[in-house]
This record gives structure tokens, sequence and C-alpha cells, in this order.
């Protein structure tokens, strides 16, 4: 059986870069991937926040030249879903669905999920007018009333996506202000189609076919309201993808826990990107989390192997 | 071999087909979308002959995607005798829609 030097779980922005730098320096890698490469790339419109890249890069081409970058230097990528690591003397043995791969080190780079706000409906109407990518979605709702749920950054910068297509745009906060940061905020009050309810959660969403109407619940009345509206865009946060090794790394509410070179609580088991407990999930510091991860490792199999 | 099918092939194409069809709605601006091409290809190598796979663009056709109630993409309606059988939404493996599509053929 082949030993790798280096699997990388998760092939976002951190597992690529990780992917990369780990294959530049000529160590065996692979990377497993569950869907295609890119994560949370492939749902941004637009990056422009990337330094260096003026007028900015759609998360998409953004994805496809990190791909290209890691084959290049001769990462191998198998599509293949991550049931459970084990941490034997010396070896890892990463158990997939449908095979059984060794390495001396292992990369979490799984990034997270999207949370469901788990209200009575929510799963009957996904794809039938609940939706979790404005990117993906919002031209189906030209004309269309909107609803988003949601006070972070996500949520007002899809808004403000969806505006452009949607006759009008209603975010529901569950505080009584937004969390968005001030550039996305000011940006918002731009577009006169967009309005808040704050102190408001979904109770319920109803139709036949499609998504007609949601029950809202003022959180300090009370009270409730129903609107009429053709579709829901849910960001209401992230739920970290680390169920196949909770029990093996050491974890705060599913993050795991590194420090800055990306070491986690197990020796030669490192993780970056979005998965990792920090402030600032962002493209360019889950590439840089990336890079140093894979370097990292590097380091752990000169010293200890 | 894929073929673009358009508001004015529908129904030939599609609905009066013999073979079943499996039929990838996208759109330019989707990068699931474009994620999902590559697997829609290598489906139609492995079921050249007994399923018929085709691209309908939502942008140039909407009173398809207003007919079949799109309002997600990526989606791949299988259609058997002219009849809409199952809705596969979002970005899925090719082993997955497998299993989904050998269930009705």
């Amino acid at each position: 059986m082949i030993i790798y030097d280096i699997i990388i779980v998760g092939a976002g922005s951190a597992g690529l870069s990780a992917a990369i730098y780990a294959s530049r320096a000529k160590l065996k890698t692979l990377l497993l991937e569950k869907n295609r490469c890119g994560g949370h790339l492939l749902i941004i419109d637009l990056l422009e926040n990337y330094p260096g890249f003026y007028k900015g890069i759609s998360g998409f081409d953004f994805a496809i030249k990190l791909e290209m970058q890691a084959k290049e230097f001769g990462t191998e990528i198998i599509y293949d879903d991550v049931l459970c690591i084990e941490n034997k003397l010396n070896v890892k043995k990463v158990i997939t669905a449908n095979s059984i791969y060794e390495s001396r080190t292992v990369v979490i780079a799984t990034g997270t999920s999207l949370k469901k706000t788990n209200v009575l409906g929510e799963s009957k109407f996904i794809g039938r007018g609940v939706s979790f990518c404005a990117v993906c979605d919002a031209p189906f709702y030209k004309n269309k009333d909107v609803l988003v749920i949601g006070g972070g950054d996500s949520a007002v910068q899809e808004s403000i996506h969806i505006s452009k297509f949607a006759n009008s745009v209603t975010i529901i906060c569950k505080n009584d202000k937004l969390k968005a940061i001030k550039v996305l905020q000011d940006r918002m009050l731009i577009h006169k189609n967009i309005s808040v309810i704050y102190n408001a959660i979904p109770k319920e969403f109803y139709g036949k076919e499609l998504l007609e109407k949601v029950t809202i619940m003022d959180v300090n009345t009370q009270q409730k309201k129903d609107l009429k509206i053709n579709g829901v865009f849910i960001f209401i946060g992230l739920i970290p993808n680390t169920h196949f090794i909770s029990n093996l790394i050491t974890n705060e509410f599913g993050y795991i826990l590194t420090d800055e070179n990306m070491n986690t609580s197990v020796s030669g088991f490192f993780a970056c990107g979005d998965v990792r407990k920090k402030q600032l999930k962002q493209v360019v510091t889950a590439v840089s989390d990336g890079v140093q991860a894979a370097v990292s490792a590097q380091n752990y199999i000169e010293e200890n192997i | 071999m894929i073929m673009d099918v358009d508001e004015s092939d529908f129904s030939q194409k599609v609905l009066l087909s013999c073979n079943p069809v499996l039929v990838d709605f996208w759109a330019p601006w989707c990068g699931p979308c474009k994620m999902l091409a590559p697997v829609i290809d290598e489906l139609a190598v492995e079921y050249a002959g007994k399923v018929d796979i085709c691209k309908v663009n939502t942008d140039e056709n909407m009173s398809l995607s207003s007919k079949f109630q799109i309002v997600s993409i990526p989606c791949l309606i299988l259609f058997i005798n002219g009849l809409p059988v199952q809705k596969i939404l979002g970005f899925r493996s090719k082993n997955e829609i497998k299993k989904i599509v050998d269930i009705h053929i």
C-alpha cells in the first residue's frame, strides 16, 4: 500500500493551498474531496477582497486556478467521503466510503456547512423557494419578493446581490441590530428595495408546490405575522464539518483547536481554514492557514520520520 | 453525446423521446453548475443509448424553468415518457446521480 506523506481532507481554499505547497515541496500528496474542488468559493459571485485581484475574480474561476496549480505540482485528487481516521504508530489510516489510505500526516481542511433554521417546512421547500446560495438562485426571483434570514456579513452581502433581481428584499434579524461590517451596511442603504425587520425569527414556511408564505415572530412581544414571499435565503451561520474526527482531536463546539502553526492536539494532525477555531474566516486567511499547515506537516516529517 | 435543448425543440427531444431523458438545467453564472458539467459529460458516455442527456440554459429558456418550477440550480430532471419523474437538486457526485437514475430506468 502507498504511504502518502500528507493527506489533505477537503478541497476548499485552505485544502487546495496546502496541496499546492505540499506537492511543490515534493511531498507525496493526496487531496480527498467529497464533492468538487472549491468549497465555499463556488458560491462566491465576486471575490473582491483578495489582494492582487484588482476588480475581483469570480469564486469559481479562483477555485479552478487553485485546482490546476495543485495538480500541476503533482497533487493527486480523489473524490471520496472520509468516514473516520485512525491514528496508528507513525501512520494515519484514513477510511473513506470506498477505500483506505495511509499517510504520515493528515491535514483537516473540511470547512463548514451552512446552518439550517430547522423551522417547520424548511426542508420541504429546499429547492422550492428555500435557498442557501444567492449566486445560484437569485436570478430566479426577478421581480419577486424575497426574505433573507440572518444579520451577519453573508446575509447583508447576499441581500445586496439578490436586490439586483428581486422586487423587494426583507432581511429578518434576530437582534436589534445587524452584525455585518459597516462597509456592507452602508452599501445596503443605497439599495432602496432592501428593508430590515429587527428582533424577528422565522416560525414556519408554507406553500403548495412552491413556497408562498413565511410566519415570523417578534422575539420580544412573541407576536406572529405572515409575510407573503416567493423565496427565502438563509444565512444564519456555519457548522464545522468535523463529525469524522471530533473524538480524536480537541475541539470547541466542533471547531478544531490549533496553535499558530496549525498543530492540533494530536501530533501529525494539522487543521486549516474555516474548520479551525479562529476569529477571521476569509478566503485569504484560509489560504494562509493551508500554506502553514503544509509547511508544518513537512517539518513534522523531517523531524519525526 | 449531450444535446443543447431550448424552448423550440424541448417537446420533440425530451417529451417525445423514446429513451428516458436526463435534463441538466444550468446557467452560465452558476459555479456549482460548472462543477457539475464534467460529471454530466461522464454520465452521457456511461448512459449512451440508454438515457439521453440534455442541457437547458435557464437564462435563455425562462418559460421552461417556470414550467418545471425551477428556482434553484443546478437541477437535473429525469423525464420518462414525457413526464418528469425525478428532480435532483444541487451538486451531486456521479455515483449519487447514477443511484437515483438507476431506480427509474
